[in-house]
């Protein structure tokens, strides 16, 4: 029997560390002998912690949510009685969670220990990369990836062996092959989970598409919030290069490769690629005009090829499976699986890897379960800051390039913020505005001072002061500041305002001529009141931090609407539903 | 002349310099590397870094101030990082801010007196699933708390301050 702890950046932050030292403690006092390890996310980071117990014929029992307390019971059951606990072991809607996916590039996330290399050979890694290596041209190599319809995961999903290509033709004394593990959207985290959970299926992309383009170097660019991620990559790296995987001569095929990390200084538009290039090369991360493309000039105008991790991750499967394999998943124009990260009002919130071409609905109810507490589903915002707000109504789109774009949104990275009735649209498009302005590099002036003045208006307008005509001009200055940037950033900025206006208009009417937030957050359109559900406990009068509420010990308590600022701290402690909020 | 009088000072930078200063393109390391002694990148230390490695000041000050990693003021001893990403944001993050700031009574970006706690926006930690989120720097490495409420936050925060 074995012991497996899942120990992603979600997994510990849910205690899995303290699970595990009491796993270990228990195991020692008892004296059994049962090897236990770490693993990756598995994707249900609802469930964490979670522990996986395999029996000896390599059977998994997979035990969720296990807080120290329980440990005591899983192993005087299981591993001592030989019983399972069904009561902790996952079960239902739960399992169907995993179930229900398509996994390729999460293969081995939560299954192998990342730290350690053996693991990921003992189920055939690396094999694609010595095929490749020993057998194959580099045409061969990108035929291969034609074949398969990969596309671009960073965002965008151009053909990656378009991309390759390129690289290949345009000479250079050194290339460049480069991993963009920047994650900028905020709400995302497929990549970190990748690069936490499988680390090494990313160097064998790199490695082959490193030798498919005539790579001398590969530099994976990591964002400095994911220090685990950063941590393991660099095991991974050391491991790699002491097999022979890295460094001189790799797996004897006469070629010189290595990969080096090198750890972004947070700047969402480091994402771009021209603006990455400059970022590595220690400059202030801006973008500049293309072309010419990173394919003809990129880190120290070399020719230069940039992925997003989860292209990386696709690569190896396709060499190991072919890429008629791969296309057999998805559907015209968007080939193979793609993982979304689910987060906001979702019951089950985590990793749900699909084939492109199922629907939103798969996706967000089938899947993760539908909104949390039974609330009604209103929106999800599909490609962060530079996507948008696809509305309920459009549930069942299918999830293509083209499908999704036409809604106004973007499959971008794949983060699906899922919003619930309680989420103000004016407020979202508010939001990601003040994201976009701060994030911009201020080279182009409809960016640096078109988001600033879309942002002022909508400040306004959420704070009751929007005035007759304020949607006009948002609608105006997105048009302007699209044509008017040049690079992704401040083109696509406009999208998540355009959307919401598109299919919530009527929320940014309320506010602006009722002076009325449906959704109940913007605060200075919302009161708090007391109703005769109040048992007089005085917990609100306690809770308040301006002294805005009154009433005696078992007396009606009533709030002061000159004194409150609206905090909602005593509808968080009420017990008896009688603070009102509208 | 800069390098002179700043000489001694930085001695921890000096293998840092060796290794880097004449490797192009690696000003973003050497300045990440110095943060992670200092805790911020002092205006002497500017000062010293262009010395050696030849970069403009003015050059240094840019990138420093165009990357939202880098400090130019102190830290306290530990770094409280709140997420403010769009899933945080959604999970009501703006409250959470509110009640940490009310009770350490400062603002993100501030010190408190005792030089105890720093409070510090960021754009998401990658744990959007148990929004809100926050991670916290101390002596002890970095610990991240998810799931937070108004009232488990200033727990976590009195805990912390209580073990020190
Ligand atoms: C403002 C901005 C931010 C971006 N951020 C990212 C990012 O965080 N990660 C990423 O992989 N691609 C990002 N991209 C897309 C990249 O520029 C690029 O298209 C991608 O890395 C190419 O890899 P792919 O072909 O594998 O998708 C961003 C683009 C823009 C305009
Ligand atoms: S949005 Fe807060 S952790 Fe991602």
């Amino acid at each position: 029997m074995r012991i497996v702890v899942g120990e992603g950046s979600c997994g510990i932050a849910s205690g899995a560390k303290k699970t595990q030292t009491e796993i270990e403690r228990l195991l020692a006092a008892s004296n059994l002998d049962v090897k236990t390890n770490v693993t990756g996310c598995v994707g249900t980071c609802f469930l964490e912690p979670i522990v996986d117990i395999y029996d000896d014929d390599n059977k998994l029992y997979r035990y969720v949510r296990v807080q120290p307390k329980m440990v005591e019971e899983i192993i005087s059951e299981h591993i001592i009685g030989n019983k399972p606990v069904e009561k902790y072991l996952i079960a239902g809607e739960d399992a169907s969670f995993i179930t229900k996916q398509t996994k390729i590039v999460l293969r081995n996330c939560g299954i192998i220990n990342p730290e350690d290399i053996e693991e990921y050979i003992a189920i055939g890694g690396y094999e694609s990369t010595k095929k490749v290596l020993k057998d194959l041209s580099q045409d061969e190599v990108i035929n291969e990836v034609k074949k398969s319809g990969l596309g671009g995961r960073g965002g965008a999903g151009f053909p990656t062996w378009f991309k390759w290509n390129a690289a290949k033709i345009n000479k250079g004394p050194e290339k460049y092959i480069v991993c963009n593990a920047d994650e900028g959207d905020p709400g995302a985290f497929m990549d970190r989970s990748v690069l936490e959970g499988d680390p090494h299926a990313v160097l064998e992309g790199m490695i082959i598409g490193g030798f498919a383009m005539g790579a001398t170097e590969g530099i994976i660019y990591c964002r400095a919030e994911y220090p685990l991620a950063i941590k393991r990559l660099e095991i991974a790296l050391k491991q790699a290069r002491e097999k022979g995987y890295l460094g001189k001569n790799i797996f004897g095929s006469g070629i010189d490769f290595d990969i080096r990390i090198k750890a972004g200084a947070g700047a969402f538009v480091c994402g771009e690629e021209t603006a990455l290039i400059a970022s590595l090369e220690g400059e202030r991360g801006m973008p500049r005009l293309k072309p010419p493309f990173p394919a003809q000039k990129g880190y120290w105008q070399e020719p230069t090829n940039i992925n997003n991790v989860e292209t990386y991750a696709n690569i190896s499967w396709i060499f190991e499976h072919g890429g008629d394999e791969y296309a057999k998943y998805g559907v015209e124009g968007s080939r193979g699986t793609k993982v979304f990260a689910l987060a906001g009002k979702i019951k089950h919130g985590g990793l749900v890897e699909v084939p492109m071409g199922c629907t939103l609905r798969d996706v967000i109810f089938d899947i993760a379960g539908g909104i949390k507490n039974d609330k009604e589903f209103k929106g999800v915002q599909m490609g962060g800051p530079s996507g948008g707000c696809i509305p309920a109504e459009l549930i069942d789109t299918p999830i293509t390039y083209k499908t999704i774009t036409e809604t106004g949104a973007i499959i971008g990275s794949g983060g699906m913020v899922v919003m619930d009735e309680d989420t103000c649209m004016v407020d979202m498009a508010r939001f990601f505005l003040d994201f976009t302005r701060k994030e911009s590099c201020g080279k182009c002036t409809y960016c640096r001072v078109g988001t600033k003045r879309m942002l002022e208006i909508l400040e306004r307008i959420t704070q009751g002061e929007g005035k007759d005509g304020d949607i006009e001009l948002l609608l105006e200055l997105a048009e302007k500041i699209k044509a008017g940037s040049m690079c992704g950033l401040g083109q696509t900025a406009p999208n998540p305002v355009l959307t919401t206006i598109k299919y919530f208009r009527n929320e940014y009417e309320d506010h602006i001529y009722k002076k009325k937030c449906t959704a109940r957050t913007c605060k200075a359109l919302i009161t708090y009141t007391i109703n005769d559900n109040c048992t007089g406990c005085t917990l609100c009068t306690r809770s308040c931090p301006t002294d805005a509420i009154t009433g005696t010990l078992k007396g009606q308590h009533t709030i002061n609407q000159d004194l409150c600022i609206q905090c909602g701290r005593c509808e968080e402690v009420c017990n008896f539903n009688a603070i009102i909020r509208e | 002349m800069e390098e002179k009088c700043l000489q001694g000072q930085f001695k921890e930078l000096d293998p840092i310099l060796d290794k880097y200063a004449k490797v192009p393109g690696s000003l973003i390391t050497i300045l990440q590397q110095a943060q992670e002694i200092y805790g911020y990148l002092s205006i002497d230390a500017i000062n010293y870094i262009s010395a050696i490695t030849d970069i403009r000041v003015a050059k240094i000050y840019g990138v420093a101030t165009f990357y939202t990693q880098f400090r130019l003021e102190p830290i306290g001893e530990n770094l409280i990082m709140l997420c403010q990403g769009t899933a945080c944001h959604v999970n009501g993050s703006e409250s959470i801010e509110e009640a940490v700031c009310e009770y350490l009574g400062i603002q993100d970006g501030e010190t408190t007196e005792d030089n105890f706690f720093t409070i510090n926006n960021v754009a998401c930690l990658g744990c959007c699933s148990l929004a809100p989120v926050m991670m916290i720097k101390t002596a002890d490495g970095d610990e991240t708390y998810g799931n937070l409420t108004k009232v488990s936050v200033v727990k976590i925060l009195k805990e912390i301050k209580s073990r020190a």
